[in-house]
């Protein structure tokens, strides 16, 4: 009979081991949906995993591969420093969007005027607008011991509504025909966030992510704050007796995470994207939490964990058009990737033994 | 730009390639904002598809993205799509817009076809429907058959294709019914289930007994069937199955002569960008059987109206209008004009008698 059995300590060949096989078996059991949905597994693995990478057209798809990841990589490092505390900050989505709001805006305000400022004031009020928004549930959690999962979650409602309005009111192209949506920052050149190389598509808002893993890293492992949240979340008592200050924890991880998620949404909103529309928000913020937990909370693991995912949505988009995949299948696809990833994760903590039963 | 010289030239490889190897066959992109099985909006443009398949059989081929994203994600569908070799591309939503343009840019031997948007170039053309002489329709009936007087209205976003409708179907129904009132709720999406369900359920709460909607989803018409002794209307799509409940009658958008058509012009060479606004006349707007639940008198003014839009001899924005502040926006016998400083297409008031504002 198999049993499980704790193990005295984490594996950790086993840590490193569990994203691998989880993404072995999506693939398997992936490719049996496609199976049933009439398709070539093979092709359609294929399709989702090699071609974006190494097929025809990659070189259009390998930039494009940061351009989706870049985002998803700035949010999910700061929701793993969080996450290592204990910390959940779940309404990402909602500090991407007021970001975005506010870079946009403090460049719109400038309009037309063309100056080498406009552009790091943008990045700040980004910034800074995210930062905002998550320090409200970080207030009221340390002021009232409110649950900061609730509260920030339901904060990006408020923000999409506020993205509504912004779209159709105040940001409003004054040349746009009546029609929502700010004016196009690609049109507009002191706040656009081109491409540093072109053709790479490395814009700052990538830059800025792959800046944000090496600080990660270097804060989880060479300073003392970064010591501090780890030990919060590992041993919360411990964490006390050692005179680690909680509430400054807690406006630490969801100020830092709600100002990356900041940071991604203007970078988006100034580059690729381009403007402010009601449907801005495309789930970044929420995806960014599968890309943490992919990455086991690591920074260098969260790094490829994000360029992983991007992958699954350009390969998945591929397979939609070029094999006629419904659209469907590819989110039960990622989904799986996240529910495989979390029922090996067993592994790293418990060892299957094979017991022989016992004679009554 | 070399990153757009290396993609033209990738295009050009592969249109000589599929020249020399596939020539008899058109590729035909399409890109949906939401799932085909919305039983709405996409899915009708997804029927259209399917109808240029059927006219056209091996001659085409068609493929499509649905639940893109606005924004960066649906510029790389849509380069994906003309990278693998389309010929024309459908964009069947307002935002759209940029992405198409900045797409079709790099393209210029595909041909692109943006809904709802106002950006021409080229090669990109622009179509939409006249859903709001549907509208005037609709407010014909609802007016004859609130007990209530109250006429409960589910918009989705302010912009002017919805005010339109709002307008066209106050000024109908108040023709008919002085006494009439509309509440309006804002949904802010185009397709949530759960969100139109409890805007109908709000507006059925506050008296209204006819629910017209501006969103996809079939959920106001299953609101509409719980409450009971409420009637309703098909939006996008005919939505027959609620036809022995509350549905009475639909607006239907009829894409498929238009997709046969714009297809057809490719294949003959003969394609050239123009804006196109079609609405009954041209059968882009249907209107769906309208039930025995409609008294027959009024069933018959309903047919009436339809034939005189239909052909040309009654306009649905005929004047004496005045706007909500009381100001005169069409004079005695004026008909709207489509573009022009308060023309229908960038609409963005109110009609005098309609309580409540706009939303910014």
């Amino acid at each position: 009979m198999l049993t499980l059995e704790k193990r005295p300590q984490p594996s950790k060949a086993f840590a490193y081991l569990t994203p691998i096989f989880a993404i072995v078996m999506t693939m398997i059991f992936g490719g049996l949906l496609f199976m049933a949905l009439g398709k070539n597994p093979f092709e359609a693995i294929r399709t989702i995993f090699w071609d974006p990478l190494f097929g025809e057209f990659a070189f259009y798809y390998r930039p494009q591969l940061l351009v989706k990841g870049g985002p998803l990589i700035l949010i999910a490092i700061g929701l793993s420093l969080g996450f290592k505390a204990g910390i959940w900050n779940i309404g990402a989505e909602g500090q991407y969007i007021i970001g975005a709001i506010c870079g946009a805006g403090a460049g719109l305000a400038f309009y037309p005027m063309e100056a080498w400022f406009i552009f790091p004031i943008m990045v700040i009020a980004g910034a800074l607008g995210g930062w905002a928004w998550a320090m409200i549930p970080a207030l009221l959690k340390v002021k009232f011991q409110t649950n900061e999962i609730l509260v920030s979650l339901m904060l990006v409602y408020v923000a999409e509504q506020l993205l509504a309005s912004m779209s159709l009111g105040l940001l409003k192209n004054p040349d746009g025909h009546g029609f929502p949506g700010s004016r196009n920052l690609k049109d507009y050149p002191s706040a656009f966030n081109d491409e540093i190389i072109t053709g790479t598509g490395m814009h700052w808002g990538v830059l800025a992510a792959f800046i944000a893993v090496i600080f990660a890293y270097v804060l989880l492992n060479r300073h003392m704050l970064g010591y501090s949240i780890r030990l919060t979340g590992e041993a919360p008592r411990a964490a006390k007796f050692s005179s680690v200050n909680p509430t400054r924890i807690i406006l630490f991880c969801l100020g830092t995470s709600g100002a990356l998620a900041g940071l991604a949404g203007m970078f988006e909103v100034a580059g690729p994207s381009g403007q402010i529309s009601i449907d801005f928000n495309s789930g970044y913020g929420f995806t960014a939490i599968i890309v943490a937990f992919l990455g086991r909370l690591h920074p260098v693991g969260i790094f490829f964990a994000g360029l992983l995912m991007a992958l699954t949505y350009i390969g998945g988009e591929m397979a939609q058009g070029n094999l006629g995949l419904p659209g469907a299948a590819i989110q039960l696809f990622q989904g799986m990737l996240l529910f495989f990833l979390l029922a090996v994760d067993l592994l790293t903590n418990y060892r299957i033994k094979l017991s022989r039963k016992e004679a009554v | 730009m070399k990153f757009t010289k290396l993609l033209a030239t990738a295009a050009v490889a592969l249109g000589m390639a599929t020249t020399a190897f596939a020539d008899d066959k058109t590729k035909v992109g399409f890109v949906y904002v939401g799932p085909v099985g919305d039983g709405g909006w996409t899915y009708e443009h997804n029927k259209g598809r399917l109808a240029v398949e059927a006219e056209f059989g091996d001659k085409v081929e068609t493929t499509f993205v649905e639940n893109v994203p606005e924004g960066a994600d649906a510029e790389r569908v849509m380069t994906q799509m003309a990278l693998q070799g389309a010929d024309l591309i459908f964009t069947t939503s307002f935002g759209y817009m940029d992405p198409t343009i900045n797409v079709a840019k790099k393209f210029p031997n595909v041909k692109f076809e943006h809904a709802t948007g106002y950006k021409q170039a080229d090669n990109v053309s622009v179509y939409s429907a006249r859903f709001y002489e549907g509208r005037a329709i609709q407010g014909h009936i609802a007016g004859k058959m609130t007990k209530s007087n109250i006429v409960g209205y589910i918009g989705s976003f302010p912009i002017p294709e919805v005010i339109r409708g709002i307008n066209s179907a106050y000024i109908h129904a108040k023709k008919v019914n002085p006494d009439v009132e509309f509440k309006i709720v804002w949904a802010f999406t185009w397709f949530d289930p759960a969100k139109e369900a409890d805007a109908a359920k709000v507006l059925i709460e506050q008296g209204a007994d006819v629910i017209l909607q501006h969103t996809d989803s079939t959920a106001p018409l299953a609101a509409a069937e719980a409450a009971g002794d409420v009637i309703g209307f098909g939006q996008a799509s005919d939505m027959a199955e609620f036809a022995d409940g509350p549905r009475v009658s639909s607006i239907i958008d009829d894409w498929a002569p238009y997709y046969i058509a714009r297809t057809k012009a490719v294949m003959d060479g003969a394609w050239e960008s123009k804006s196109t606004w079609d609405g009954i006349g041209a059968g882009m707007v249907g209107i769906g059987e309208i039930t025995d639940k409609v008294p027959a008198d009024v069933k018959a003014e309903a047919l009436a109206m339809k034939a005189a839009i239909a052909d040309g001899s009654y306009h649905p924005f005929t004047g004496p209008i005045n706007k909500q502040d009381g100001s005169v926006w069409l004079k005695e016998g004026e008909t709207a004009q489509d573009y022009s400083d308060d023309g229908l297409a960038g609409m963005n008031f109110f009609v005098e008698g309609i309580v409540g504002d706009i939303p910014e």
